[in-house]
């Protein structure tokens, strides 16, 4: 089931507000992309304190057999990175949407996740490749 | 969505199964299935797996003139190949590049099976076609099977138990790169004591209307469907060419380190500079290095020394037998020693690797 909370991106990365005052968010990969890569083996994440903008490239994700880009969905300032990820991986691949979350990020603007698609949409779109 | 690959007899099946079907040489094959490359892998390890290999060419061939044929063409030698042996070779060009890498089979005293990579066996029935019109006609003829018949690899180092369990004639004392027929539940077949995953294990080919019975009847016995992606792997850890990474038409088995595959005491296509470059040497070398961590190394990518391009990757892989990154690629001479450092740009982070002795894996041998 494709969370209800959240938006997504037609890059298959997702983003969750946590507290729209604090312009908190949490950002991750979706359940799609992770069956898509198979088993993830490495992640190359940003800094805490580095910038991320709407739709730029934030990182890279490598399964065994290959490589993709990992887009921010929004524009902020990342503020938590998921360490775990750095020896477990397989935690995207297991829960995406819960333990395998990638970054924190404070937000610039909270609205411009108004933007991007609900997990209606978002199924819709997934559906249709 | 539709395509003009060519679907093996178990195509249904790995549909079926969940495999993620990919085209490949050709063909459209499984490249894995839902638990995934890593826990394939562990399975061919550890106890089971079984491989649709049926994109992968069968050839006979047969004749008086077949050994002398196949004398001409490979760098193996055939006439000193005892009937129900088998063995790994290349099928070269003029200039000692390869066609392709092959094993071939001797069946009878005139007749042999040689098995082509799928994406080259168009290439290698072409060539060898122009050959037997050229120098072996009504001696040697050659029939492609790869369409009525399905070739599954059984490997692990449970398949020799799980075999005798299996089929109507004890195999599991069977040598490495022999061959035997057999029967499983009824289907006749062509055993090999083969493999291209570095472990213990069988190849085995079977009519097409048997392929899936054969298939269900492993499974049933615990062996876990593996993909292409798994293969790949496993390939990379036993340091085993893949042809179209490692080897090409613009590349010789000398410059890949295969000269163990090449023999330097008779003539054939390509002998004259495999035999030039065995005595005087060659500029590039493949060679396998190791790094930290679990970022792969990736076809192409080059490998530096001192800030110079020296070298580039052929195949990398993460490796989850040995938890470490490894890959094979050619570097300048100089740098092909075990031990000596080289840096890899990985689309431009630099990371240090080391060049070691090949294979990475290599399966425990019983005591």
């Amino acid at each position: 089931m494709t969370p209800d909370d959240r938006k997504y991106t037609q890059e298959h990365e997702w983003v969750r507000i946590e507290d729209a005052a604090a312009k908190s968010a949490v950002a991750g990969i979706t359940d799609y992309a992770q069956d898509q890569l198979g088993d993830i083996v490495f992640f190359e994440l940003p800094k805490v304190g580095d910038s991320v903008t709407h739709l730029g490239k934030m990182g890279e994700v490598e399964s065994v057999k290959a490589v993709s880009d990992l887009f921010s969905p929004i524009t902020g300032e990342v503020n938590e990175i998921n360490d775990k990820l750095l020896d477990h991986p397989e935690l995207v691949n297991e829960d995406p949407f819960g333990e395998g979350w990638l970054i924190k990020v404070t937000m610039a603007d909270v609205e411009e996740a108004d933007g991007l698609m609900s997990a209606e949409d978002y199924d819709a779109y997934t559906a249709r490749l | 969505m539709t395509s003009n690959n060519l679907r093996t007899a178990l195509y249904d099946t790995h549909v079926s199964l969940g495999g993620r079907m990919v085209p490949f040489g050709g063909w459209d094959m499984p490249v894995q299935y839902p638990d995934g490359i890593l826990s394939e892998v562990k399975a061919v390890r550890t106890a089971t797996g079984v491989f649709d290999v049926s994109h992968m060419g069968r050839l006979y061939l047969s004749g008086p003139k077949a050994t002398e044929f196949l004398d001409w063409v490979l760098t193996a030698s055939a006439s000193t190949l005892r009937v129900g042996r088998a063995r790994y070779c290349m099928i070269c060009n003029e200039k000692g590049g390869v066609i392709d890498d092959t094993i071939f089979y001797r069946l009878s005293e005139d007749r042999y099976l040689l098995i082509p990579n799928a994406g080259n066996r168009p290439a290698v029935v072409a060539w060898f076609q122009r050959w037997i019109d050229e120098k072996f006609s009504r001696g040697c003829t050659m029939e492609d099977v790869t369409s009525t018949t399905g070739l599954i690899a059984f490997q692990g180092p449970g398949t020799a138990e799980a075999i005798d369990k299996l089929a109507d004639t004890p195999l599991s004392g069977m040598r490495p790169f022999s061959w035997a027929e057999t029967a499983i539940q009824g289907a006749p077949m062509l055993v090999g004591r083969t493999g291209y995953t570095g472990e213990n294990g069988f190849e085995m080919l079977v009519q097409g209307n048997h392929v899936v019975n054969i298939w269900t009847a492993l499974t049933a016995s615990g062996a876990v469907p593996c993909g292409l992606g798994a293969r790949d792997v496993l390939r990379l850890e036993a340091a085993l060419p893949l042809h179209g990474h490692e080897i090409d038409e613009a590349t010789t088995p000398i410059e890949a380190g295969l000269d163990r595959f090449v023999r330097f005491d008779k003539e054939y296509v390509g002998s004259d500079v495999l035999r030039d470059q065995q005595e005087n040497g060659v500029k590039r070398k493949l060679v396998g290095f190791t790094l930290p961590g679990r970022s792969a190394p990736r076809a192409e990518y080059n490998l530096l020394h001192q800030g110079e391009i020296v070298g580039a990757v052929t195949s990398g892989s993460y490796s989850p037998t040995l938890d470490t990154s490894i890959g094979m690629g050619y570097v300048l001479g100089r740098y092909a020693e075990p031990g000596a450092t080289l840096d890899l740009d990985i689309r431009g982070r630099t990371a240090q690797v080391t060049v070691t002795a090949l294979p990475f894996y290599s399966r425990p041998r019983r005591t």
